[in-house]
């Protein structure tokens, strides 16, 4: 069994938002970046656990700069077998799926995994382009996944409940909670990942199909009132006549 | 031509469909051009199409479509996308949708915004927003090419009747059967699901324990909300996953938003901040939630939802 598991770099989930002055770029002073969360603790946590069940290897793949390498050695620690990582900015979603869609294909995976979608830009768009471009099948927001020979089954988040279905090696699965646990990397994985392969790969082409052109607050136009705990009727009132929304 | 790809799970038309048809035929005619509505399979409902907006319905009816494959739905979205000449796709943000948007903007090396907001504007380039770090902030996308893909999170508009009846046109494609299988689909049942809840009655870790649930869900019941959870609760089986709300949970932007027992962390804010109208209900004054409440009410739980409930009832029994 050949997983590929994909993992991007996003700021911490406290991080604050900010902006330059004139709000086209990111503020990136300070910030602090983590592994992509649905990365990490269902996509690779789930392709590990599959690994040991029914042996093979996982690769994790990243797009990025070199500065991205140390996420990509904790995906190492947790126990990833080896690395790549396509040197390139990450510009449009289709950029980097076709990235790894490249790399992939000369690979023969029989199951690419990831996230559902990242923190940042909560695109959910790179596993569908890589199995478009790849011609697979793709299962989006899975909550589980098992593996029978070559069959898997999976459930799958939809609107009020789960969708079970079932494909046959290879596929492309987006991880959704519910998938694994998150693992915390100990000393020995930690020492371990300094010593295996992080393949760093020149990319191919550009685009600019997409750009954030600007950035903006979220509107926090909001004032409390506070409301007495035993006059719940001026609550409901407010509710229906002041904000409108009963 | 503005295609919209009205899904019809279980073979109803969804209210998110109709807010993409509102939506593409307001891009139609920032556009110039006219809003085509897909319906593939039953679509009950599909009758109302026109009236939202869509100047054509097309109809598209192939058995292999009767199982929910991301590839073969792609494959038939883009050819009639092609048939008739459209060159903005538009789909919702739902669990359909978020499997169709990345494979159409692949094939058919379009740009794309996944989740938009705003109905776009073209001043200066075609631009539409989108809530990024799960609510944080608003990034505007400028879409570069002709052919663009875009999936509208729900309830960021409202269906509109800006249009007329129009009669469906069946039309044929080629597709090759798809390798996914689905084997079920189990849905709560008399519950609008959370993504598309207009209330929403949420609880956290302030509960002390999953026995005494009953009293939210009686809220929730008497409003006729979903319930919904902090990441604690159900990372601890309290509740279950799918109710966890915020950066890590499911986003919502409900219109009401009731928060009880909930601190009010920066994550569980990520996914619900967009909520038009938020009411916190906390023994602590100085929880970090009230700074980003429109009603607040500092008390224990335990006192305070029962009552709300009670007078939640008293409204519908004058207002029914
Ligand atoms: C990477 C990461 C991602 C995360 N993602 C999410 C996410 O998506 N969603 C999420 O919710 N959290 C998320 N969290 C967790 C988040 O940081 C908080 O820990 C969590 O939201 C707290 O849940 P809570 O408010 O229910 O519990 P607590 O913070 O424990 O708050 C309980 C509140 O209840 C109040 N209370 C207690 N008893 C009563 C009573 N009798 N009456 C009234 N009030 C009472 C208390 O005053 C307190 O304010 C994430 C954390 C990390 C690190």
């Amino acid at each position: 069994m050949k997983i590929l598991v994909c993992i991007s770099k996003t700021p911490e989930t406290t991080a604050k938002i900010s902006f330059s002055s004139d709000s086209t770029q990111l503020d990136t002073d300070g910030l602090q970046y983590i592994m992509n969360p649905y990365d990490e603790w269902y996509a690779l946590v789930r392709a590990l656990e599959l690994k040991e069940k029914h042996t093979g290897t996982v690769t994790v793949i990243n797009v990025g700069p070199a500065a991205n390498d140390s996420i990509i050695r904790k995906g190492l620690a947790i126990g990833a077998d080896d690395a790549v990582r396509i040197d390139a900015e990450p510009s449009s979603s289709l950029f980097v799926a076709k990235q790894i869609a490249a790399y992939a294909k000369d690979n023969a995976f029989d199951i690419i995994l990831l996230g559902k979608e990242s923190i940042d830009y909560n695109g959910s768009l790179i596993g569908g382009m890589v199995a478009e471009l790849m011609d697979l099948p793709y299962i989006s927001y899975a909550t589980s996944l098992e593996l029978e020979g070559n069959v898997a089954t999976l459930n799958r988040e939809i609107e009020g409940g789960t969708e079970v279905c079932e494909v046959s090696t290879p596929f492309v699965v987006s991880a959704a909670k519910g998938m694994a646990e998150q693992r915390i990397p100990n000393m020995r994985g930690i020492m371990m990942a300094k010593k295996k392969p992080l393949n760093v790969v020149a990319a191919d082409g550009s685009d600019n199909l997409e750009v954030v052109s600007a950035y903006n607050e979220v509107p926090k136009d909001r004032s409390i009132k506070y409301i007495d705990a035993d006059n719940m009727k001026e609550l409901v009132r407010l509710l229906h006549e002041e904000a409108k929304v009963i | 031509m503005v295609l919209v790809f009205a899904e019809s799970p279980d073979g109803k038309i969804k209210k998110a469909s109709f807010e993409a048809v509102t939506y593409g035929k307001k891009i139609a005619s920032l556009l110039g051009c006219d809003c085509a509505a897909l319906i593939i399979g039953q679509a009950d409902g599909s009758d109302q199409l026109g009236l939202y907006g869509a100047d054509k319905v097309i109809q598209v009816s192939n058995t292999i479509l009767d199982n929910f494959d991301s590839q073969t739905y792609t494959a038939t979205i883009a050819q009639v996308a092609n048939n008739i000449g459209a060159q903005t796709i538009v789909v919702g943000h739902s669990s359909t949708g978020r499997s169709l948007v990345g494979r159409l903007a692949a094939k058919l090396e379009a740009a794309v915004i996944s989740g938009a907001k705003t109905v776009p504007t073209n001043d200066g380039g075609f631009k539409v927003a989108k809530n990024v770090f799960s609510g944080k902030a608003i990034a505007e996308f400028t879409l570069n090419t002709p052919m663009k893909v875009i999936s509208l999170m729900g309830n960021s508009i409202q269906p509109e009747e800006i249009g007329s009846t129009v009669a469906i046109e069946q039309m044929d494609v080629q597709v090759n059967p798809g390798r996914v299988t689905v084997r079920e689909r189990k849905t709560v049942s008399g519950t609008v699901p959370l993504p598309e809840a207009e209330l929403v009655v949420s609880a956290g870790r302030g509960m002390g324990g999953p026995e005494k649930w009953q009293i939210i869900d009686d809220l929730a019941n008497s409003l006729g909300a979903t319930t919904a959870c902090s990441r604690p609760v159900a990372d601890t089986g309290w509740r279950p996953h799918h109710e966890h709300v915020g950066q890590t949970g499911v986003a919502i932007r409900p219109n009401l938003y009731i928060a009880i027992g909930i601190s009010g962390a920066i994550q569980h804010l990520a996914g619900v901040s967009s909520s038009k109208t938020i009411v916190v209900i906390n023994k602590d004054a100085e929880a970090p939630f009230f700074k980003n409440a429109d009603y607040g009410i500092v008390a224990d739980l335990f006192d305070v939802v029962p009552k709300l409930t009670e007078a939640i009832k008293e409204y519908n029994s004058i207002n029914a």
